[in-house]
């Protein structure tokens, strides 16, 4: 029973509390230059959230059957960056093969997730907590996946109706973005110290 | 493309972070002081001219489908390095910075710049281009930092004794009330959307 409230509160604080995208700033590339439509902000959040689960679940699995207290720790950063290009380049030819629409639909945003932060950053943070179960770091993963799905959508409607606002001719853009997003963060800080 | 061409490019007509919109992440987690912002742009500094070596080296041998995963490779051992690197001569930045050392892997300016340069020039251009790009990345993270850490505590801090104060304190018995919120992500994201609106104004009225 306790096992399975500290399961549920890590999942939300993840998801609210330390979302990766605004407390950690993982994930800020996409975050900004995929959010102008509200759909491809949701296919990229859901094919993030995907490859973040799967690769939070096998680095966990890497760091504790092979890696950790053997000489081979200095390999670390090696094998999460394999792991996770190997991952996408799965899910890549898995999508390919049976679900050729969507395959469609994502285009170059998929090998692109190789080089997205929030999910190489989640395995490091994964290491650094010392995420000692199983169980928590699947749950954790798919929280960091499920925040940064949650941040992108929430930015991306606000974008489609900044479209029809009056901007200063230099804050157009990227700038006003930014901006939007820092407010977003202050919003955001009122959850913290909800949970510790 | 020729040596003294990247060079220029990196520094002004291509600046990372202003004008690439690329390495965002670092830009914002590491500003809060200027350290902690030089520490990181030297890091990306030595990882960056590494990598553009060895990938311009090895670029004849790439396979097209294969490109990426060898530049992150690459890439990821030579941050293994500057990391163990830090943690040994550097223990309290390595602290501070974190996760973020590790995370130069997956910063965009590295991965671009393989793709861009170094897969298509010589060793000495790529070379080149890595030292202006990391300078210019490091440049930028300073003056964020600088305007960051100013406005958050009033003064520059580098080490117990070198505190260059420029705004007065409250608490040391001055006038200036620090900004809290110029530590936290807010002050990060407002920062840098009004640099990068700044720096739209100014090359707007030279064009």
């Amino acid at each position: 029973m306790n096992f399975a409230v500290s399961l549920a509160l890590g999942f939300i604080s993840i998801v609210l509390i330390n979302n990766f995208v605004f407390t950690k700033f993982l994930g800020s590339c996409p975050y900004l230059g995929v959010s102008g439509r509200l759909d491809m902000a949701f296919g990229m959040g859901m094919a993030v959230t995907f490859v973040t689960t799967l690769a939070g679940a096998m680095t966990w699995l890497i760091d504790h059957l092979f890696l950790n207290g053997t000489p081979l720790e200095v390999t670390r950063y090696v094998c999460y960056i394999l792991v996770i290009a190997g991952a996408v380049q799965l899910v890549e030819m898995y999508l390919r093969k049976f679900f050729p629409s969507l395959y469609e639909a994502f285009g170059i945003f998929l090998p692109l997730i190789t080089t997205n932060c929030v999910i190489l950053g989640l395995c490091i943070f994964l290491n650094l907590w010392q995420i000692d179960n199983f169980l928590m770091a699947v749950v954790l993963s798919f929280g960091a996946g499920m925040g940064f799905t949650m941040a992108i959508c929430i930015m991306a409607g606000i974008r489609e109706n900044l479209a029809m606002a009056d901007i200063p001719e230099c804050l157009q853009g990227a700038p006003i973005t930014l901006i939007t997003a820092g407010l977003l963060t202050l919003a955001f800080m009122g959850f913290a110290g909800m949970i510790k | 493309m020729t040596a003294w061409k990247a060079f220029r490019g990196g520094l002004w007509d291509e600046i990372p972070v202003l004008r690439l919109m690329l390495g965002l992440c670092p830009t914002m987690a590491v500003t809060t002081s200027v350290k902690g912002g030089l520490t990181m742009g030297l890091s990306v500094v030595f990882v960056l001219i590494c990598s553009n070596v060895v990938v311009s080296m090895m670029r004849n041998l790439l396979k097209p489908h294969l490109r990426i995963m060898m530049f992150t490779l690459t890439i990821a051992a030579f941050v293994t390095i500057a990391d163990m690197y830090l943690k040994a001569f550097q223990p309290v930045m390595s602290e501070k910075l974190g996760a973020y050392i590790p995370l130069i892997i997956v910063n965009c300016i590295i991965i671009c710049r393989s793709e861009a340069c170094a897969a298509k020039n010589g060793i000495w251009v790529s070379a080149v281009d890595g030292l202006a790009m990391g300078l210019g990345f490091t440049i930028v993270l300073c003056f964020l930092a600088s305007i960051r850490e100013i406005l958050s505590t009033g003064c520059i801090t580098f080490s117990e004794t070198a505190v260059w104060t420029v705004l007065n304190p409250v608490d040391k018995g001055g006038w200036f009330t620090p900004w809290a919120a110029m530590a936290m992500p807010v002050g990060a994201f407002i920062t840098l959307g009004l640099t990068l609106g700044a720096v739209n104004q100014l090359t707007k009225k030279k064009a």
